[in-house]
């Protein structure tokens, strides 16, 4: 295989691991604080649909990400309501919100624009555009470093940057200061927070909520960055993708960023048979392509290849007193 | 400690969620400019307004039966199996394998051997997360999740290779041989009608999928309900979704009931399959679960995990997507709109009962004044 195919696959993995990564990174954050979310599909699809929409009503991607963000909070606050404040089952209510989500978009999408369920095409300012970082002409004589400079590092739009830049964030907030061991230990044991004097109630919407933000940039990504537009169910399973390599990464920010490049990278590869058949010699199908993320995941939480422990807490609601 | 009389418990606590869902559903109906009850009037025509139409709603309440009654029988375990969709689905090849490979003699037969191979199939599926579950403590939910995605890749690679009618453009399998057609209702019905009515009535069931897969859904409901309320090993199943600990300080074996309740879930989940590939489309096509495995969710919650509720409520959502189909032929909502019904029916019914709950409790809890006061109930939720 040449350079060119290559830089080809790896480019297209990092903007395809991208969505993966942000939602990847808004599970850790609920999931840290000992709510479960197997909504971040929903959540992100929500965030599509209205970022485009409004994207192209405004003519800028910058409103519409804001837009976006707005509307996978809150479907994220629904999800904070049941789980958090009425203590309800946290599975089911992730299930309600990827319905609500799946049917709602289309069905505001079609009163909108009367387009078939989807948006119109976005063009110019309502799209986030690549960015070339500096000296990215300059350097591209340079034998490998310069085109991969050019190609692999420049040239994504501004959310992969955000999203790369995500990561340690996420490593400072969860590992480096006080809300973070404090969001930490409400997922471990939140009786013993609450002993302490802190809110378990509001450390769990704040994490709720920048799950919520986190998941509306991934979902305005897709809409007004990789593509140009919102079509039904374009999230196609992302959210459940991410879920997998939250786990993956036995949630750790880091390790979220591996899992991401790595199902972003299979993702690509699925697009490019031509290279999988020139690189392994023969035909492997685009379907195990599609269920290796799946598979992997199974594999991990089988505990044949080191265990992944959720959160103690994950899952329960916490009741202050018996 | 009850708060409250069990018929509110049963009845009133589902009304009051459905309601809450129905009112936000008129306002979303409202809000893009359609009047929701000239909506509900569609509705209730296009499910009910002739034969034709009840047939469908028929056909669709008996895929929600088998993946409702999946969904409650793993509720009653405490065990949440989401994957509906992908026992399904599996139970589709195993109908396609049943249907293709063996000479069924009869129609009799051929139901009999079809839901054998789809619940065997559909059972197999979830047998692995509930090993997984059960040995290696990896969480259903999660398993079953990632279960259903590897199922549809699975069912896609053989519907486009192995498996595909030769010569076809379309991913599908050959169709099924004649004698392992299901009769529909026309067949069944039709005859018996003009008997009643006269040679010259109306052709009632004309040209509606409702197959004789109704009556297996009914018997399975029995079945279902014979097992978790009238068998040794239901009652071992509703003691360990009550309390792990007790039930396994009792001598049960937890990984056994995980296992068998889960193969039973799967089982039934499958079964779909035989109205579905061999009642209505007679050949396996893709994606052939077409979300009923997630409606199973909606309706075992609805349905209270009771087989008779599950039987109403697959009823209800039959009608809303019979209904819905017709609602998006005749007027400007589209067929989305179901989708966000079920999602609001799933919110109301299951994460937020509680919000339906504590009112209602305080109301009859202020009828029943003179019970002791100051007592607190025990709270809903999982037992730690």
């Amino acid at each position: 295989m040449d350079i060119v195919s290559l830089l080809q696959v790896l480019d297209s993995t990092v903007r395809l691991a991208t969505p993966l990564l942000l939602a990847c990174l808004a599970g850790l954050f609920s999931e840290r604080a000992g709510v479960f979310d197997i909504g971040l599909e929903g959540k992100m699809l929500a965030a599509a649909m209205v970022s485009a929409a409004v994207a192209f009503t405004s003519g800028s991607a910058w409103i519409g990400l804001l837009a976006g963000m707005g509307a996978s909070l809150t479907l994220a606050a629904v999800h904070g309501v049941a789980s958090i404040t009425f203590r309800g089952n946290q599975l089911i209510s992730g299930v309600a919100i990827n319905f609500l989500a799946a049917g709602a978009t289309v069905v505001w999408a079609q009163s909108w624009f009367a387009q078939g369920g989807r948006t119109p095409q976005l063009q110019g300012a309502g799209r986030f555009e690549a960015i070339t970082l500096p000296g990215a002409e300059a350097l591209s004589g340079i034998p490998i470093l310069g085109p991969v400079y050019a190609e692999l590092i420049s040239g994504h739009t501004i959310i992969v940057y955000i999203a790369l830049l995500a990561v340690p964030a996420t490593w400072w907030v969860l590992f480096r200061t006080r809300f973070g061991l404090r969001l930490r230990a409400v997922g471990e044991n939140p009786a013993a927070v609450d002993t302490a004097g802190v809110s378990v109630v509001t450390l769990r919407y704040a994490a709720v909520g920048i799950c919520g933000l986190l998941c509306g940039i991934a979902g305005a990504y897709l809409a007004t960055a990789l593509q140009a537009g919102f079509t039904k169910d374009m999230t196609a399973g992302r959210g459940f993708i991410a879920l997998a390599a939250l786990i993956f990464a036995k949630w750790r920010p880091w390790f979220a960023l591996y899992a991401c490049l790595l199902f972003g990278f299979l993702q690509a590869l699925a697009l490019r048979p031509d290279v999988i058949s020139a690189v392994a010699g023969f035909r492997v199908q685009v379907q195990l392509l599609d269920a290796l993320p799946y598979i992997l995941t199974v594999v991990i939480l089988a505990g044949f290849v080191g265990k992944a422990i959720p959160p103690r807490a994950g899952g329960e609601p916490y009741v202050k007193e018996r | 400690m009850d708060r409250m009389p069990k018929w509110a418990d049963v009845i009133l606590i589902p009304l009051f969620s459905l309601f809450l869902a129905a009112l936000i559903s008129a306002l979303v109906i409202w809000a893009i400019g359609e009047n929701p009850l000239e909506a509900v009037r569609l509705m209730v025509d296009g499910a009910f307004g002739n034969t034709r139409n009840i047939g469908y709603t028929l056909y669709y309440a008996t895929n929600f039966i088998f993946t409702g009654l999946a969904v409650s029988v793993a509720f009653h375990a405490r065990l949440f199996n989401i994957g509906g969709e992908g026992q399904a689905l599996l139970g589709g090849l195993g109908i396609a394998y049943a249907m293709l490979y063996v000479p069924w003699p009869h129609w009799t037969l051929a139901i009999l051997g079809g839901a054998l191979a789809s619940a065997a199939f559909g059972a197999a599926w979830a047998a692995i997360p509930a090993y997984l579950q059960a040995r290696r403590g990896s969480h259903i939910v999660i398993t079953t999740i990632m279960f259903n995605f590897i199922a549809a890749a699975l069912l896609n690679y053989m519907l486009v290779n192995p498996l595909k009618a030769p010569g076809a453009m379309e991913p599908a399998t050959l169709s099924f041989p004649e004698a392992t057609h299901l009769p529909n209702f026309q067949t069944v019905f039709d005859p018996l009608w003009k008997a009643f009515a006269g040679p010259e009535a109306a052709t009632i069931f004309q040209r509606s999928p409702a197959n004789v897969t109704f009556f297996l859904a009914l018997v399975a409901s029995v079945a279902v309900w014979a097992l978790i309320w009238r068998s040794r090993l239901g009652y071992e199943i509703r003691a360990f979704g009550w309390s792990q600990p007790a039930a396994r300080y009792a001598g049960y074996n937890a990984t056994r009931i995980t296992v068998v309740t889960m193969l039973i879930s799967g089982g039934l989940a499958g079964m779909m399959a035989v109205n579905q590939a061999m009642g209505d489309a007679e050949r396996l096509v893709l994606n052939a679960a077409e979300g009923a495995g997630f409606i199973g969710i909606a309706v075992a919650l609805m349905g209270r995990n009771h087989p008779f509720g599950v039987f109403l409520a697959a009823l209800l959502f039959g009608a809303l997507y019979q209904g819905g189909a017709e609602l998006a032929f005749w007027t400007a909502i589209p067929r989305e709109m179901i989708v966000v019904i079920q999602g609001l029916v799933i919110l109301f019914t299951g994460a937020l009962d509680n919000m339906v709950r504590m009112p209602l409790e305080r109301v009859f809890g202020a009828l029943r004044r003179p019970a002791k006061p100051g007592t607190r109930s025990a709270q809903q939720g999982p037992a730690e």
